[in-house]
């Protein structure tokens, strides 16, 4: 394996280890299991890297649309976790997670998002938020907020796009 | 079994992972031969990759060392040669491992970049129109060094800098990523100029505020054979009247 490639991932690491953590740990909420998961995202990222192709989005969004996925496939397989099943815990604002500070660098896209979410329907920003923060399955949103599966299924698809216009995302 | 038309409304709910195992399968079939329904995957993709940024935190310094640690033992894959399915999610074309994974560094630079301009011009009154302005140059840029024949070249210049220099033989475009470079004197900036065979042609200005920067060359690569970077008087100059503080041929 050359060194030349161990060393320009660490320069992608420096850029990336940050959004991987803080996406994984929205979705698992625990920071060992969390440090865990992000540290197989990145070595995953480091053996697939040279697969990487342009048609799947930049260079970010794969590495976290992989991470999320990651995140996601743990905390389905440890679905019975008590905690989880709390509706009220659920249902309650996100956390802020003190022992982590938030990356500097994120600011803008923090304030960009969160103004973006403001524009959502109560639905629309709920299910968005319960499906991709908290990783739940669009059956799981149904259930919690007492909507037939079809609606959650579109205020999904109607919540991304209407992100998608306000943030002005083009793929 | 999801019928067809509800299939359709399944891109947000694929795309923040939210369909169990038997549904992504079908979807992903779906997409397969549904071209809009890719393209709104792509974005909306995208659009959660962007709640998943905001949400970015500091990680300990020593999780650097693990991950590190860990890369050094295992292999990385060859890369796929053979075609994908055209919902994008397997590779195509051939290209050599070491330049693949040298593109993949600067994409991620680039995205850095990006971001760090779009903090630094937060304050100013018209951030959303900056901020769309600086991602607009980003994604031509990232678009640059994504071409499937973009070759790179990196070079360490005087004072601990790092410049790399990316040209699409295709595209007849190059970009120059430079980082730590000393900030220019007051008044000054730095220029880039295409190497025509000893001849420089001018090839735009660097942004003086930043000693970290990435941006796609002006105008055509033509036959420039390399490129170099002088220091002139701020609004730049027709040919260099100083020494090139860089010179970097460009990749074979």
């Amino acid at each position: 394996m050359a060194r030349g490639d161990q060393k320009a991932f660490a320069s992608v690491y420096d850029v990336v280890a940050g959004p991987v953590l803080g996406v994984v740990r929205r979705v698992l909420r625990d920071h060992a299991q969390s440090e865990e998961v992000t540290q197989e995202v990145l070595v995953e990222v480091w053996r697939t890297a040279p697969r990487y192709r342009k048609n799947r989005g930049t260079a970010m969004n794969w590495v976290l649309t992989l991470a999320h996925r990651r995140a996601v496939d743990r905390v389905r397989s440890v679905e019975a976790a008590a905690e989880r099943d709390h509706k009220a815990a659920l249902l309650a604002q996100t956390p802020e997670f003190d022992e982590v500070s938030e990356q500097v660098e994120a600011r803008f896209e923090r304030e960009q998002v969160r103004r973006c979410l403001r524009g959502l329907t109560e639905t629309q920003r709920q299910s968005v938020t319960l499906a991709y923060y908290r990783g739940l399955t669009h059956r799981q949103v149904a259930e919690l907020l007492a909507l037939p599966l079809g609606t959650v299924k579109t205020r999904l698809r109607d919540g991304l796009i209407r992100l998608r216009d306000c943030m002005g995302v083009s793929a | 079994m999801t019928n067809r038309a509800d299939l359709h409304t399944l891109t947000g709910a694929y795309a923040t992972d939210s369909l169990d195992d038997t549904e992504r399968a079908q979807f992903e079939e779906h997409i397969g031969q549904c071209p809009a329904c890719a393209q709104e995957v792509r974005e909306l993709s995208a659009t959660a990759a962007r709640l998943g940024l905001a949400a970015a935190v500091v990680p300990r310094p020593a999780l650097k060392e693990q991950v590190l640690r860990s890369i050094a033992t295992v292999r990385q894959e060859a890369p796929r040669t053979e075609p994908g399915p055209p919902g994008g999610t397997v590779p195509r074309a051939p290209l050599r491992r070491a330049s693949r994974w040298a593109l993949a560094a600067c994409l991620a630079a680039a995205t850095a970049f990006g971001a760090t301009a779009v903090w630094q011009h937060r304050e100013a009154g018209d951030a959303r129109d900056q901020a769309r302005e600086v991602q607009q140059r980003t994604e031509e840029l990232a678009s640059l060094l994504a071409a499937p024949d973009a070759r790179t070249r990196t070079a360490n210049l005087a004072g601990g800098a790092r410049a790399t220099v990316v040209v699409s033989e295709g595209r007849d475009r190059a970009a120059f990523l430079a980082t730590g470079m000393a900030e220019p004197p007051r008044g000054k900036v730095y220029q880039l100029w295409f190497n025509d065979k000893g001849t420089m042609r001018s090839a735009g200005l660097m942004d003086p505020g930043r000693t970290t920067s990435a941006l796609v060359m002006k105008g055509r690569v033509g036959e420039a054979t390399g490129m170099g970077v002088t220091v002139e008087p701020a609004g730049g100059s027709p040919e260099p009247t100083t020494k090139p503080v860089a010179l970097l041929d460009f990749p074979a």
